[in-house]
């Protein structure tokens, strides 16, 4: 299955997903990086999606995962480390959309 | 609900190894003198499941004491070896399953991934979302890593707990935590300590802790 990112690409977390929210509450995107922006580290693959897998079901299609970059200073307001400091989480690909500059 | 625990993320391909259970009670799980309601419930459920033939008779025990030998000197054995062999060191980054292999070290499934502490960047994990934790090859998490508060604070403010910690580090270098969030778990290789040249891979194994396998130590000679 093709990525639909490459590593650099600028992307943006979906901010809510309230179609896989409701009645889903098994989530891997972390609350704290909805609706931010960050760059694609890794393309990590495609595995099977949490969301489906948590509640019975074979969590197909797969999911291409990314390692995703963020500044840590954007994350968090006031964050008292050097401004070159990151964080990378795990977003599957239906989390993510095109971020432009 | 948003249940902070170990659960279901990891169906269908390492079911449950790398989760936060400890296991390091002292009772064994089936000890009949251990009463609480959740024991009796899950020794309910190991004995239905086995009645139904989904476990095998004795499967449970097993794994838990499969679970229990697996120590971080595993771990660090393998970081002596990225240390000491650059070709070994390559395989480990690109495929670390198939590195740890030829160790004899079977990960069951888990998909490590292998980030390296440099002179400009330092690797440190977290589970915000619960506490997934590469057990294949370190074994049982420490009860810290799964506390509240280094799961909040470690995304946050991670110097702040590196300096907890003991360590402290120049501003000109890039803290990197990684948030293990999903399908992946983190092993950091840290840096080989100055003044070990020559050293042998059972003398430099002894020197990597686990926390700096977690990112939270910087081995020192």
């Amino acid at each position: 299955m093709s990525a639909r990112f490459r590593p650099g690409d600028a992307v943006r977390v979906t901010a809510e997903r309230p179609a896989i929210s409701v009645g889903r509450p098994h989530i891997r995107t972390p609350h704290y990086v909805r609706g931010q922006r960050g760059t694609v580290a890794e393309v990590m693959g495609p595995f099977r999606n949490p969301e489906g897998l948590a509640a019975g079901e074979d969590g197909l299609p797969k999911q291409v995962l990314y390692r995703v970059r963020f500044p840590q200073p954007q994350l968090w307001r006031g964050y008292a480390g050097p401004a070159g400091d990151t964080l990378e989480v795990e977003i599957y690909e239906h989390w993510l959309e095109p971020a432009h500059a | 609900m948003h249940d902070p625990h170990d659960h279901a993320h990891d169906q269908g391909h390492d079911h449950g190894h790398d989760h936060g259970h400890s296991h390091g009670h002292a009772p064994p799980p089936d000890d009949p003198s251990f009463r609480s309601e959740q024991a009796l419930a899950a020794r309910a459920l190991r004995l239905l499941l086995e009645e139904a033939g989904v476990l095998a008779p004795g499967e449970v025990a097993r794994q838990i004491d499969r679970m229990d030998a697996i120590t971080p000197a595993l771990g660090a054995a393998v970081v002596a070896r990225a240390w000491t062999d650059p070709g070994f060191k390559a395989r480990l980054m690109a495929t670390p399953a198939a590195a740890c292999a030829e160790m004899g070290i079977d990960l069951q499934g888990t998909v490590l991934h292998v980030v390296e502490n440099t002179a400009s960047v330092h690797n440190m994990i977290v589970c915000t979302l619960c506490s997934c934790y590469p057990k294949t090859l370190l074994g049982i998490p420490p009860d810290w890593y799964k506390s509240f508060a280094y799961r909040s604070r470690a995304v946050i403010e991670p110097r702040s707990v590196l300096a907890e910690f003991g360590v402290t580090l120049p501003d000109g270098i890039e803290v990197r935590v990684h948030d293990s969030t999903a399908d992946l778990r983190y092993l950091v290789l840290p840096a080989r300590p100055a003044g070990t040249e020559g050293w042998s891979e059972e003398r430099l194994a002894a020197l990597v802790t686990r926390d700096s396998m977690i990112g939270t130590a910087v081995p020192a000679a």
